[in-house]
């Protein structure tokens, strides 16, 4: 039960810090990936914030043997750089930009303005779908990281 | 390069950053888990086995519910303006998942938590989705909509 309720209120958190920092709204994304134009740098300011929020607990919270509710850490440990992580990123670039929706906000979008999200959400749910049939033969990661 | 004052809001982006970053961390230390969106998603999917489901979908409601919490406590609508119409929506989309499958990791799972990690392949992932972007926002912007 404390597990249920721990992972709801930090969805909760994630949803809520997204909707704040002003990544659920397009125009505002698009501003910011708009370098060439009039740029709102807000978006710089949520990753900073995310990231060294990030970078300064996690060195604390992995020293601990185990997760308070799991067994072990699933951290990434890959490091190569292939071309299907370049080919992916790009393709995903390209979405982002056309949309101003990452898949985050897109999730966090989606009750506040189905008309517009709904079929984009869909769209996405297919796309990772397919992009899993994909990349799952052989040569496949055993975790994708995110 | 020009700046948008008008639309620039550093504090709300900072804290906002600040309460994603914190809902990473404690993903990692309640179940040692990336928050990493589109992993997350895709694993709901094409799931491995039951009892990773479940984890999956209390995230998700929480992240459906986020929005209406900030609601609820700033009293104010969370301000969203559309770019994109039509079937550039669902192929949008279609790229964004593909993509995130494919590349393993979107702005979350690379950005967020791969740099917090110092990872170099996050790095690489981050700059090469975010010049992807600028570059589609500029043709999209300064060339078919010639602004």
């Amino acid at each position: 039960m404390a597990r249920a309720i721990s992972l709801i209120l930090i969805g909760t958190l994630f949803g809520a810090g997204l909707a704040l920092s002003g990544m659920l709204n397009p125009a505002k994304v698009a501003g910011f990936l708009d370098l060439f134009g009039v740029w709102d740098p807000s978006l710089a300011f949520v990753m900073g914030g995310g990231v060294i929020a990030n970078f300064i607990g996690h060195r604390i919270v992995t020293r601990r043997a185990a997760p308070v509710f799991g067994d072990g850490f699933s951290i990434p440990t890959r490091t190569d750089i292939d071309s299907r992580l370049l080919l992916g990123a790009a393709l995903f670039g390209v979405g982002w930009g056309l949309a101003g929706l990452c898949p985050g906000p897109a999730i966090a979008s989606v009750l506040l303005a189905p008309g517009e999200v709904a079929l984009f959400v869909l769209m996405m749910l297919a796309g990772l779908a397919v992009g899993r049939m994909l990349t799952s033969g052989p040569a496949a990661r055993p975790a994708p990281q995110a | 390069m020009v700046i948008d004052f008008d639309s620039f809001t550093p504090l709300a982006s900072l804290v906002g950053g600040v309460m994603i970053g914190a809902a990473a961390l404690l993903l990692m230390l309640t179940h040692g888990r990336v928050m990493g969106i589109s992993g997350i998603l895709g694993g709901l999917i094409v799931p491995s086995d039951k009892s990773d489901v479940r984890w999956r979908v209390l995230f998700v409601i929480g992240v459906l519910a986020g929005p209406f919490a900030i609601m609820a406590l700033t009293g104010a609508p969370v301000d969203r303006t559309p770019v994109a119409s039509g079937f550039t929506l669902p192929i949008a989309g279609f790229l964004v998942g593909l993509g995130t499958a494919i590349g393993a990791g979107c702005t979350s799972g690379h950005g967020i938590c791969g740099l917090a990690r110092l990872s170099i392949r996050s790095a690489v992932a981050v700059g090469m989705f975010m010049g992807a972007a600028i570059v589609t926002v500029y043709i999209v912007r300064h060339m078919v909509q010639g602004g």
